[in-house]
C-alpha cells in the first residue's frame, strides 16, 4: 500500500521520472517492517524515502566533483564527516569517483519511539568509476545492502548513518 | 584479497606481475591510495581501513588494471552508545510513558549491526529500579518504562558491554487527586483554606498550581483563582448567608460548602 501510495503521489512530485529516464535508478519501496511502538505516517515515510534518494544524488555529485559542501543539504553527523574525509583523501590523491545508482529496494525498519530517528535498509545496485589524473581506471558494478539512519532537520530528513552491510 | 575484514584490521593482497603499481581502495566511507611493488604481497596496515562498508579495489600498473572488492565489517566490541530518552520531564505514575532508544557503535564509529543485548535501567531514589533488556536490530534497540509513583529525578541508563550512557528524567507530581477546603468566619468575610493538595500517589502538588474558589449567592457568582503556596491555597471572600462555595483545580472538583452563618 505504501509503495502504491508513493508511486501515486510521485505522479505529482516527479518521482516516476527517476524510474522512467534511462539514467535514473529504479526504485522499489517495500512496506515498512517496523520495530518500535511509534506509528509511521505515510507522509513521513514518503518524505524519508524521497530525502534518502536525494542524498544519493548529492553524494554522487560531491564525490565526483570532490566538493564536500554538496553534502550539506542531505548529510549530517558521522555520515557527513566520513564522506567529507573521503573527498579530502580523493583530492589529495588526485582522483575522482563517480557513483551511479541503478536501483534501490528500500524498506523502513525502525522509527524510534521519540520520533528523532528513522532507520531503513536499501538493497542497492550501483556503478562506481574511478579516475586518476583524468584517466578512467574502470567501472565496477556493486550490489550491496545499506543500513541508513536519518534524523529530522528544519525542512527535511538528513542522513546521519550511511553504512554498507556485508552480505 | 580477503572478502571481508574487521574494521581496522591489517590485510594483504597477493599481486602478480612486476614493477611498480598503485593500489586504490574506494568507497563512500573511505579512500586509500597506496604505491605498491607488484609481484609480492601488498600489505595494508592495521588501522588503515576502518570505516565499515563496501569498497571497490583497483590495482593498476602501466600495463594493466586488476579489480576486486572488500567488505569492512564493524569491530565486535561496542565502544559507544547513542542514547535518547524522552521526555525529560513528566508526571508520576504514567504507564510506558518514558521511552529510550539506543544505537551501538564500535571504536571507529561504525554501527554494530550484529545483534547485541542492551540493558536499560530506570532508577528512582527509594524504589526498586525498572530493568529491561532489548536486542539490537541493525544496531538499534528501544524500550519503554513507567514513571515512578514518587516525584524526583530518575537516572535512565542504557548499557551494552562495558559502555553506558545516562540520562536524567524529572518526574513531577500528577494532577490533584482530591481537594478539601475548610471555611471559617473572619469578620464579615469567609476565610477558605485547603488541606495540602496532593496527587493520587501522595506527592505534594507544585506551588503555583492554580486552585479556583467559586462562591454562588443567588444570581451572583464570584470566582477567585489562587496559586498554591506551601502546598495549600487560601483566600478570603465576602460572607453571604446561604452562599454555596466550591473549589476546583484543573479537572478535579473538591468539596462544596454551604455558608449558614
Amino acid at each position: 500500500m505504501l509503495r502504491q501510495m508513493l508511486l501515486l503521489s510521485a505522479v505529482a512530485t516527479g518521482l516516476p521520472a527517476f524510474a522512467l529516464a534511462a539514467d535514473e535508478p529504479t526504485v522499489h519501496v517495500q512496506e515498512p517492517h517496523l520495530q518500535g511502538p511509534r506509528e509511521l505516517q505515510e507522509t513521513t515515510a514518503k518524505a524519508v524515502v524521497q530525502n534518502y534518494l536525494d542524498s544519493w544524488q548529492s553524494m554522487s555529485k560531491a564525490l565526483d566533483q570532490n566538493s564536500p559542501e554538496l553534502l550539506d543539504r542531505d548529510f549530517v553527523g558521522s555520515a557527513k564527516e566520513k564522506l567529507a574525509a573521503t573527498i579530502k583523501e580523493q583530492k589529495i590523491a588526485g582522483v575522482r569517483t563517480v557513483y551511479h545508482d541503478r536501483s534501490h529496494n528500500v524498506q523502513i525498519l525502525f522509527y524510534s519511539p521519540e520520533g528523532l530517528s528513522i532507520q531503513l535498509a536499501d538493497d542497492v545496485e550501483y556503478d562506481v568509476q574511478l579516475s586518476s589524473g583524468g584517466k578512467s581506471l574502470g567501472t565496477q558494478q556493486v550490489t550491496t545492502r545499506y543500513i541508513v539512519v536519518l534524523t529530522p532537520s528544519e525542512v527535511r530528513w538528513r542522513v546521519r548513518i550511511f553504512q554498507a552491510k556485508a552480505q | 584479497m580477503p572478502k571481508s575484514i574487521e574494521a581496522g584490521s591489517p590485510f594483504s593482497i597477493q599481486s602478480g606481475g612486476s614493477g611498480k603499481g598503485t593500489l586504490y581502495i574506494a568507497g563512500p566511507g573511505q579512500f586509500i591510495k597506496q604505491d605498491v611493488q607488484l609481484g609480492s604481497s601488498i600489505e595494508v596496515a592495521s588501522g588503515s581501513l576502518y570505516n565499515a562498508g563496501h569498497y571497490s579495489v583497483w590495482l593498476s600498473s602501466d600495463s594493466s588494471t586488476k579489480t576486486g572488492s572488500i567488505d569492512v565489517v564493524p569491530a565486535q566490541k561496542p565502544a559507544d552508545i547513542t542514547f535518547i530518552a524522552k521526555p525529560s520531564r513528566l508526571p508520576v505514575a504514567m504507564h510506558n510513558a518514558i521511552t529510550g532508544s539506543a544505537y551501538v557503535f564500535d571504536s571507529y564509529g561504525n554501527l554494530i549491526t550484529k545483534p547485541m543485548q542492551v540493558s536499560f535501567q530506570l532508577s528512582n531514589a527509594g524504589s526498586a529500579p525498572q530493568t529491561r533488556t532489548a536486542e539490537t536490530h541493525n544496531g538499534a534497540a528501544w524500550t519503554q518504562m513507567d514513571s515512578a509513583t514518587r516525584e524526583g529525578k530518575a537516572q535512565f541508563v542504557a548499557r551494552v558491554g562495558d559502555v553506558s550512557s545516562t540520562r536524567i528524567v524529572g518526574q513531577v507530581p500528577g494532577d490533584p487527586c482530591n481537594i478539601k477546603m475548610n471555611a471559617k468566619a473572619a469578620g464579615n468575610k469567609i476565610q477558605l483554606v485547603t488541606d495540602p493538595v496532593r496527587d493520587c500517589s501522595g506527592n505534594a502538588i507544585s506551588d503555583g498550581t492554580i486552585v479556583t474558589f467559586t462562591e454562588t449567592y443567588g444570581a451572583e457568582k464570584t470566582t477567585v483563582d489562587v496559586p498554591l503556596k506551601k502546598g495549600v491555597a487560601s483566600v478570603e471572600i465576602p460572607a453571604h448567608r446561604g452562599a454555596t462555595i466550591s473549589v476546583a483545580s484543573g479537572v478535579v472538583l473538591g468539596n462544596q460548602i454551604r455558608w449558614a452563618q
